[in-house]
C-alpha cells in the first residue's frame, strides 16, 4: 500500500491501528522530498534527523496510548514564515536567511504536542507578499502538475508539497488568499479559518489584521482536523478568540459572479450541478463592492506591512549590510540589500498611504470601505448560509509571466481578499481543470465563526466529486 | 520691549508596575543589560504585545487624579520611526484616543494659586537605552527599558515662569507618589521632562515660535534650561532674528542648549491604530472604583492641615511629603493627640530616629498607638521630655509597650515628692560650702544644684519639681 495515497486522517488511523508506523511514514516522506524537491523546490529546510527522532518518540507514545489525536504520527510541513524554535525560519527572504527563532509558534507547538512530525520548512513568496511563490530568495516553487508553471502563492511550497505527496498536510498562512489560491493552483484543499481562531503568536507578521494560519491537505476533513488541533484562544495573542459555533445547516447558497474577468467557464456551472443533487437551494447573487474591496485590501495590508517590517533594520538580527557610517545608513543599506523588489514596493506603498497628507485620502478611506464590505457581506449572509465563488480567474500561469505586471497579479486576488477583510472562514476545494489542464478551485465562504459549516459543505461536495483525489503523477506531472 | 515667557511641559512618568506594559518582563531598575527582555519587547519576528491591565488601571487613576476626562474606550496607535533603541521600528502609543483629556493640576507660587491645564495623558511604551562607549568607539544598546510602561502628560502652555514649572513638577511628583503609580525619581529616569518654550511681547495673544528642550535630568536643570533658553530667544528676537522651531538638547555641564538638527525635527510618524491590540474598555463601574481608590492627595492634605488643623505651611508641607508619613500622622491624631503636639513630636523625635536608622516612613515599626502613649505619659508627667525621648529611642525598632519599657528601665519620672525632698536635702546637705555661697549671692550655683539633684534622682525627676523644691529648701 502506498501510504502517500492516504489522507492525513487515514494515515493517522492506520498508524493507530498498527498497520504502519510513524517512522515508516516519515521515511517515505523524506524519500519523496529527496526525490522531488530539486524539481519543485517546495522545501527550504528539511529536518531529516529531527523528524526521524520525533517519529520514533511519537510512535512509542502512540503505542502506550499517550497520544490520542487523530493526527498523531502524521508528518507535515510548515510554511517558512512561521517560527520554529532552533530551526531556520527565513520568510523566503535574504533579510532572514540565517534567522533562527528562540521560540515556536503556538499553532505548531500544538501540532507537535498532538504528535505531528515536522518534516521541514516550506518555500513561499518573500514575507508572504505575492501570488506565485516566485519572489523567494531561494528560487521559485514549481507546480507539481506542470513544472513550467507557478504553484500559486504565497504558500506555494505548502500546496506543492501536499500535491507532490511529500507530506500529508501543511500549515500555511493566508493574508489575501495565500492558502486558498495556491491550494487551488495545486489541486489540493486549503482552509483559512475565521480571524482569531488560530493564534498568530509566532507567525511573522505581514498584515496583522488579515494574517491567519491555515491548513492545506488532500481533503476538507483533513483541513478540519488540522485546524482543530491548532485553534484556541492564546494569551500570547490579544487578537485570538473563541468563536461561538453557529449552525452547520446549509439550506441556501449564493453564487457570486465574476470580478475582473469571470472565472474559467465551467467552474460555477459545475457547482450548480453538484449542488442541485444535494437539495441545497442555489441562487446567483452579487457582491457589488468587490473592486473596492480589492483596493481597500491592498492599501490597508501595505500600510500594516510597512510598519510590521520596520523591525528589519540590521541592528538586532537578520541581514546587516557591511557598510554604514551611522545608524540611519546602516538601516537603509541593510533594508535595501535585504529586501526583494515586491517587498520594497509594498513597504513604499504602505508608507505612502499612511503619510501626512495622504492618510485621510487613502488609509482612512480604505478602513471605511472595509467596514462597508463587512456590512455588505453580513447582509448577504442573512439570506445565504454560504457563498460560493471562484478562487482565481484561471489556473496557474507560467513561471515568469506575472512578476512584470504586479497590478494584474494584484487583481487576481479579487475573489479571495474579501474573506480577509471581513475575517471570514473560507476554503478552496479542487473543482476541475482549466483549458491548459491545470487545477482550479471553488471557494466556499461563510459568516464569521461558521468554519464548521464551510468545511461541512466542502466535505459533502468532496463526497460527490473526486477532483480532490487526483494526483499530478497520475497525469504525468510535467509540461 | 517686555517679553513674556510661555512654557508647556511634556512629562513622562514611568509606571511602577512589576512587569512591562506588553509582556511579562520585569521592570526592575539597575539590572545587568539585556537580562530583562524577551521576544515581545525586543520586537522579534512573530512576537505580539498583550496589554498588562495594571498599566491601564494606573494610567486611568493618574488621569482621574489630574481631573481629566477619562475615555471609556481607549485605543493604542503605532508611532513609526527608525532608531536603534526602538526595536520594532515603531512605538506603541496613543494618539487618537488617549486615556485622559482636558484635566488640570493646581499649583501655588508665592502664595498665589493657579491651575495648569492638562491637555492630555496617554499610555506608551519606553524605548531601550543607547550607551556610548567613547573609548571603543561603539554604541551599545540595552533593551531592558524597552516596553517599560510610561504615561505621557502634556500640559497646556500655561506656565509663565520657571517657578511655576518647578511647583508643577513637585506637585505632579507628589500626586504620582500618593497614587503609588510611580516612584518619580528623575535621576533614575522614572520622571522625565521636556520643556516647550517660546517668547511673546507682553500682552500679545498670539504664541511665539517655540523650541523643545530635552535631556533635563533634575529640577535644577529644568530651571536653568528655562533661564538659558528664555535669554537665548530674547537676544535672538531683540536683534531682529527669528526663532527656529526645533528640538534642543540641554547640556548640564556647559549650561547651554544645543540644537539637535538630527533625528526628530520634522518627523512624520504615520500614526495608525495598532491592529495587534483590541480596544480597552472601562465601564462606569470601573471608573467609579478607580475614582474611589484615589486617596486625598498631598496638596489637598497640605491645605487641609493648614485650614482645619491650624498647622503652619512649613509643617504641613513636611508632613505631607510622604504619604506614609501623613498617614502615620493622621493615625496619631486619631489616638487623641492634638494636631500641633503630634506634628511636633513627629518632626523632632520621630524624624530624627528615622534618619538615625535610615528608615523610610513606609518602614516604621514604631506604631502610632505607642507614640501616642508616650506623648500621653509625658503630658501626665509620668515621663519627663528627656526620658520620653529615651523611651522612644528604645522602642523605635521593637515597638515594645512604652509603659513596660519605661518601668523595666526605670525611666519613669519620680513623682513621689517625698523622694524629691529627700534627694534635695541630701544633696544640699553634702554641699554646705556651695549652699552658703549661693545664699551669699552666687546665683549661678543654682544650675549646679539642679544638676546634682537630677543626678541623684538618676534624671528621672521632673525638672520643674526639682527646681521648686530646691528653691524652697534654699530660699525658704
Amino acid at each position: 500500500m502506498d501510504l502517500r495515497k492516504l489522507t492525513a486522517l487515514e494515515l493517522g488511523r492506520a498508524i493507530k491501528e498498527g498497520c504502519c508506523t510513524a517512522a515508516e511514514a516519515t521515511v517515505l516522506a523524506l524519500d519523496t522530498i529527496r526525490e522531488k524537491n530539486e524539481e519543485n523546490n517546495a522545501f527550504i529546510t528539511v529536518l531529516e534527523e529531527r523528524a526521524m527522532t520525533r517519529a520514533k518518540e511519537v510512535q512509542k507514545k502512540i503505542e502506550h496510548g499517550e497520544l490520542t489525536s487523530p493526527l498523531a504520527g502524521v508528518p507535515f510541513g510548515v510554511k517558512d514564515n512561521i517560527c520554529t524554535k532552533d530551526i531556520l525560519t527565513t520568510c523566503g527572504s535574504k533579510m532572514l536567511s540565517d534567522f533562527v527563532p528562540p521560540y515556536t509558534a503556538t499553532a505548531i507547538e500544538k501540532l507537535e504536542a498532538a504528535g505531528g512530525i515536522l518534516l521541514g520548512k516550506l518555500n513561499m513568496d518573500e514575507f508572504a507578499m505575492g501570488s506565485t511563490s516566485e519572489t523567494s530568495c531561494f528560487g521559485p516553487v514549481r507546480n507539481p502538475w506542470d513544472l513550467s508553471r507557478v504553484s500559486g502563492g504565497s504558500s506555494g511550497g505548502a500546496a506543492a508539497a501536499v500535491a507532490a505527496g511529500e507530506c500529508w498536510y501543511a500549515v500555511g498562512t493566508d493574508t489575501g488568499g495565500s492558502v486558498r489560491q495556491p491550494a487551488a493552483c495545486c489541486g489540493v484543499t486549503g482552509m483559512k479559518p475565521s480571524y482569531g481562531k488560530v493564534s498568530r503568536y509566532g507567525l511573522i507578521a505581514y498584515a496583522s489584521s488579515f494574517d491567519q494560519i491555515g491548513s492545506i491537505a488532500r481533503s476538507a476533513e483533513d483541513c478540519a482536523a488540522v485546524l482543530k488541533e491548532m485553534e484556541g484562544k492564546d494569551e500570547r495573542d490579544a487578537t485570538s478568540r473563541r468563536w461561538e459555533s453557529v449552525s452547520a445547516d446549509v439550506n441556501q447558497v449564493g453564487l457570486l459572479a465574476g470580478c475582473f474577468g469571470k472565472a474559467e467557464g465551467g467552474l460555477m456551472e459545475r457547482a450548480k450541478i453538484v449542488l442541485s443533487s444535494c437539495e441545497i437551494a442555489v441562487k446567483e447573487t452579487e457582491m457589488p463592492l468587490m473592486e473596492e474591496a480589492l483596493a481597500a485590501y491592498y492599501i490597508i495590508a501595505a500600510a500594516e506591512a510597512s510598519s510590521n517590517l520596520s523591525r528589519y533594520d540590521g541592528v538586532k538580527f537578520g541581514y546587516r549590510a557591511d557598510m554604514g557610517r551611522n545608524p540611519a545608513q546602516l538601516m537603509a543599506l541593510s533594508r535595501t540589500e535585504g529586501f526583494g523588489t515586491e517587498v520594497k514596493r509594498r513597504i513604499l506603498m504602505g508608507t505612502f498611504v499612511l503619510s501626512d497628507g495622504y492618510y485621510d485620502a487613502y488609509y482612512k478611506k480604505a478602513m471605511a470601505v472595509r467596514e462597508g464590505v463587512k456590512r455588505k457581506l453580513t447582509e448577504l449572509f442573512v439570506q445565504y448560509d454560504l457563498l460560493l465563488l471562484p478562487v482565481t480567474v484561471t489556473g496557474a500561469p507560467k513561471l515568469g509571466e506575472s512578476l512584470t505586471r504586479p497590478l494584474d497579479m494584484y487583481r487576481s486576488d479579487c475573489f479571495t481578499v474579501m474573506a480577509n477583510l471581513a475575517g471570514l472562514p473560507a476554503v478552496s476545494i479542487p473543482w476541475g481543470f482549466d483549458c491548459s489542464g491545470m487545477p482550479v478551485g471553488l471557494q466556499i465562504m461563510g459568516p464569521v465563526g461558521s468554519d464548521d459549516r464551510v468545511l461541512g459543505l466542502a466535505s459533502q461536495l468532496q463526497k460527490l466529486t473526486d477532483w480532490h483525489k487526483r494526483r499530478p503523477d497520475e497525469r504525468g506531472g510535467e509540461a | 520691549m517686555e517679553w513674556e515667557v510661555v512654557i508647556g511641559l511634556e512629562t513622562h512618568v514611568e509606571l511602577a508596575t512589576r512587569t512591562k506594559v506588553f509582556c511579562a518582563c520585569s521592570t526592575r531598575f539597575g539590572a545587568e543589560p539585556n537580562t530583562q527582555c524577551c521576544p515581545v519587547c525586543t520586537g522579534m519576528p512573530g512576537a505580539l504585545p498583550v496589554l498588562n491591565r495594571k498599566v491601564m488601571e494606573y494610567s486611568a487613576r493618574a488621569a482621574l487624579a489630574l481631573n481629566c476626562k477619562v475615555t471609556k474606550v481607549s485605543r493604542f496607535d503605532r508611532k513609526n520611526y527608525f532608531y536603534p533603541d526602538l526595536p520594532k521600528g515603531y512605538q506603541i502609543s496613543q494618539l487618537y484616543l488617549p486615556v485622559g483629556r482636558e484635566g488640570w493640576l493646581p499649583i501655588e507660587v508665592n502664595g498665589r494659586e493657579k491651575r495648569i491645564g492638562i491637555h492630555e495623558l496617554h499610555m506608551e511604551e519606553d524605548a531601550g537605552k543607547l550607551i556610548h562607549d567613547e573609548e571603543m568607539g561603539v554604541t551599545r544598546i540595552d533593551y531592558n527599558r524597552c516596553g517599560v510602561p510610561l504615561i505621557e502628560i502634556v500640559t497646556e502652555p500655561d506656565f509663565r515662569s520657571s517657578d511655576e514649572v518647578i511647583a508643577y513638577l513637585e506637585r505632579l511628583r507628589l500626586v504620582m507618589l500618593y497614587l503609588g503609580v510611580s516612584d518619580c525619581k528623575m535621576q533614575e529616569g522614572s520622571l522625565r521632562c521636556d520643556v516647550n518654550l517660546s517668547l511673546r511681547p507682553k500682552g500679545s495673544g498670539k504664541l511665539g515660535t517655540r523650541t523643545e528642550m530635552k535631556n533635563l535630568g533634575s529640577f535644577r536643570a529644568v530651571a536653568r534650561a528655562i533661564a538659558y533658553e528664555a535669554e537665548r530667544q530674547r537676544r535672538l528676537l531683540e536683534s531682529g532674528g527669528v526663532v527656529i522651531q526645533e528640538t534642543r538638547r540641554w547640556d548640564e555641564e556647559k549650561n547651554e542648549s544645543l540644537s539637535m538638527r538630527t533625528k526628530e525635527n520634522t518627523n512624520d510618524y504615520r500614526y495608525f491604530p495598532e491592529p495587534d491590540l483590541p480596544a480597552v474598555k472601562l465601564t462606569k463601574e470601573d471608573l467609579k472604583t478607580l475614582q474611589a481608590s484615589i486617596p486625598e492627595l498631598a496638596h489637598e492634605k497640605e491645605s487641609r492641615y493648614c485650614r482645619e488643623l491650624g498647622l503652619s505651611k512649613q509643617d504641613s508641607v513636611l508632613l505631607t511629603e510622604r504619604r506614609a508619613l501623613a498617614a502615620y500622622y493622621e493615625k496619631l491624631l486619631s489616638q487623641g493627640v492634638s494636631p500641633k503636639e503630634g506634628a511636633n513630636w513627629i518632626m523632632t523625635d520621630l524624624l530624627r530616629l528615622m534618619k538615625e536608622h535610615s528608615q523610610e516612613p513606609e518602614q516604621l515599626r514604631l506604631s502610632p498607638e505607642h507614640l501616642a502613649q508616650v506623648i500621653a505619659m509625658t503630658a501626665e508627667g509620668r515621663l519627663n521630655r528627656g526620658k520620653a525621648s529615651e523611651v522612644l529611642a528604645g522602642i523605635f525598632l521593637t515597638d515594645e509597650d512604652p509603659a513596660e519599657y519605661a518601668a523595666c528601665h526605670g525611666l519613669e519620672q519620680i513623682r513621689d515628692s517625698a523622694l524629691v525632698t529627700e534627694a534635695v536635702r541630701t544633696v544640699l546637705g553634702d554641699l554646705p560650702e556651695q549652699v552658703a555661697q549661693y545664699r551669699a549671692g552666687k546665683e549661678k550655683l543654682f544650675g549646679f544644684f539642679v544638676g546634682r539633684c537630677m543626678r541623684a534622682l538618676k534624671g528621672k525627676a521632673d525638672p520643674k519639681t526639682v527646681n521648686q523644691e530646691l528653691r524652697r529648701q534654699l530660699d525658704g
